[in-house]
């Protein structure tokens, strides 16, 4: 606080804040000062943000090819063709989305449950917590192009760790994890549960710490058993924080791509290949916006609905006190989990 | 993950989960020490087992070419050779992975200065300031939370086209810097700070940037610090929007580059290996630093508000 005292202004501040609602009041109400600090934020926000999705819009409803110089309104064709059976996007993108459905179903119940575990095996002051919730968390500060190389050589069929410590266990030791299913989505969904399950654990571990230890000591005066305080206890404890981690790891599951472009390539043929894969590649490889930027807004509206479904299911069991706030923040760290699933 | 960070990492003794004597007076205390011996033994197996796929990254790309497609698996380098290191951060290749470390350190730290000034001059308008439309702006800052990014890729991208950002470094700094996330974090901590300090200052004669700039911030200094960080750790790792908007050898970032590493050197694991420690070393780095940021940064953004 270097600045100079000048004389006072004039419309400083009235002294009876203090009695009222923590609230600023009329020093704030005048000027363009608001909308000085809001212009960098806002100039990128309407460019990237807000003007593309009007902009795709308009884009999804032209025959929009890159390469080619005349770009015309062919309405709502781009959709109908998307739910077209014969049409040429229809296979191809409804198979993408089948992909994309088969791994959410898959990854996103075990990273609900493992992390879950491994929270509860960590929700006790013991030396070394620390150190163990950093391993844990560890392989997601890794992005996911070192994470889906490093898995390629692990699972690599001849040379890779895995079927070799499989094969040592007595177990198939020539599975081809990469190009042939249902190994492939075991590849896929054990890599994510591996790289992502830090970030829940980590959630979940400090919704546990919330919990008021008073209501354990008093289940446990009532006799409840360590199951019946889960279950009575920590399980309604951490509705909130579990109805958060489900949305956004269903939404991160369903936006995944890199472990599918680099693990898989799609393979075999393009079963594996992801909807956000299938739009890039439609979009960006073979140019054809219009159909990409169709698919892409009607993969966010089956997003929506799911969101809405998932919100729905938990706000019926919630405590409604918790309710109110928590709601914008749910999808909060979909910028943390952007692409990761 | 010192013990130095340990101690501020604790929670207040009030919130912490079940404690072990209060749960079972019955219990004899062999039995709770077999409990405690059990889990100590539990977690470091799961630890281990969990962390080797990275040890045997960095142990792989310390071997030769052939060592490093042999099986069985060796878990140490014989012999021990920086020869894929030698190769990968060579120059003259097509694959120029020192090129590609440098493109991504200056994308992700530009950006993430980029994302904490435009978020926190933003967030401090929506959180201290009157005026008309505020509601409707905030509002429609927290609404494109919900939108997933993936309807902005195809508009983006012509989008960047037409400033002829195509295959610049740009292209990876700002179109993904208008950060929802950072506006919503930062406007919380500023709520939250005591409001007497600003007022203060105003009654001093500090007028409203003054205010922001040598009150609000100094003293956001951790909420500041750990946006930057999620910020730079979000861009560096990015991999769709480098993949498709970046085409030449020498623009690369890192994680666009290893995929075409991989595709060039398919069964080089050495190299590949090399490539992705590289890759690691700057995320490892920060996260040892400030492993208390980055952890607290994400669990706090599940419980608060």
């Amino acid at each position: 606080m270097a600045t100079t005292v000048t004389a006072p202004r004039s419309e400083t501040v009235s002294d009876d804040r203090r009695g009222g609602a923590p609230r600023r009041r009329d020093i704030n109400s005048v000027g363009i000062a608001p909308w000085l600090f809001l212009a960098p934020y806002l100039v990128l926000f309407v460019a990237f943000v807000l003007g593309p999705i009007v902009y795709g819009l308009y884009i999804s409803l032209h025959r929009y090819d890159f390469t080619l110089p005349n770009k015309p309104f062919v309405g709502l064709e781009n959709y109908t063709d998307l739910f077209t059976p014969g049409s040429i996007t229809f296979s191809s993108f409804w198979r993408a989305m089948r992909a994309t459905g088969i791994f959410t179903v898959f990854s996103v119940p075990l990273l609900l449950v493992v992390p879950l575990v491994i929270a509860l095996t960590m929700n006790k002051k013991f030396p070394g917590r620390n150190l163990f919730r950093a391993v844990f968390f560890a392989p997601y500060v890794l992005g996911v192009a070192v994470i889906a190389i490093l898995w390629r050589y692990l699972l690599d069929s001849n040379i890779g760790l895995v079927n070799y410590y499989l094969g040592l266990l007595g177990l198939p030791d020539d599975t081809a994890w990469t190009t042939s299913t249902p190994a492939a989505w075991f590849a896929l969904v054990g890599v994510t549960v591996w790289w992502t399950l830090g970030f829940n654990a980590v959630i979940y571990l400090a919704g546990l710490q919330d919990i008021p230890r008073e209501l354990y000591e008093a289940a446990e005066m009532d006799g409840a058993s360590r199951w019946q305080q889960f279950r009575h206890v920590t399980l309604p404890g951490l509705m909130p924080v579990l109805s958060f981690v489900t949305m956004t790891t269903i939404i991160a599951s369903a936006n995944m791509f890199g472990q599918s472009y680099l693990i898989t390539k799609g393979a075999p043929g393009t079963e594996t290949r992801t909807a956000i894969y299938q739009i890039a590649e439609t979009g960006l490889r073979n140019y054809q916006m219009g159909s990409a930027a169709a698919m892409s807004y009607v993969l966010t509206l089956f997003l929506i609905l799911l969101s809405l479904l998932v919100f729905w299911l938990f706000r019926d069991r919630q405590t409604p006190k918790k309710q109110k706030a928590g709601v914008p923040l749910q999808a909060a760290p979909m910028m943390l989990r952007q692409g990761r699933g | 993950m010192s013990a130095s960070t340990t101690s501020s990492l604790e929670t207040s003794p009030g919130t912490t989960g079940p404690d072990r004597p209060s749960r079972a007076p019955t219990a004899e205390p062999t039995r709770l020490k077999v409990r405690r011996v059990l889990r100590y033994v539990v977690l470091i197996a799961l630890a281990v087992v969990f962390i080797s796929p990275l040890i045997f990254m960095i142990v792989t790309s310390f071997k030769t070419r052939a060592d490093a497609a042999s099986l069985p698996p060796s878990w140490w380098p014989t012999p021990f050779s920086t020869d894929a290191y030698a190769t990968v951060l060579g120059a003259g290749t097509d694959t120029p992975v020192l090129r590609w470390f440098a493109n991504s350190m200056i994308a992700a730290t530009c950006h993430a200065a980029l994302v904490v000034a435009t978020s926190a001059l933003a967030a401090y308008a929506l959180a201290r300031m009157e005026f008309r439309g505020k509601k409707i702006v905030f509002g429609a800052i927290i609404a494109t939370l919900f939108v997933p990014p993936v309807i902005l890729i195809i508009p983006n991208y012509l989008i960047v086209g037409q400033l002829y950002w195509l295959d610049t470094l740009i292209a990876i700094i700002v179109p993904t810097a208008a950060s929802a996330f950072g506006v919503f974090f930062l406007r919380q901590f500023f709520i939250g700070l005591p409001v007497e300090l600003e007022e203060a200052a105003r009654l001093d004669g500090a007028n409203r940037w003054q205010v922001f700039w040598k009150v609000v911030l100094p003293l956001s200094r951790p909420a500041l610090v750990t946006l930057g960080m999620l910020a730079f750790l979000t861009n560096y790792n990015d991999f769709l929007w480098p993949v498709y908007v970046l085409f030449s050898p020498e623009t690369q970032t890192l994680p666009a580059g290893l995929s075409t590493l991989q595709t060039a050197n398919a069964v080089r694991y050495d190299l590949l290996m090399a490539g992705a420690v590289v890759a690691s070393v700057p995320v490892l780095v920060l996260y040892m630093g400030a492993q208390r940021f980055i952890i607290e940064g994400v669990s706090r953004s599940g419980l608060k508000g």
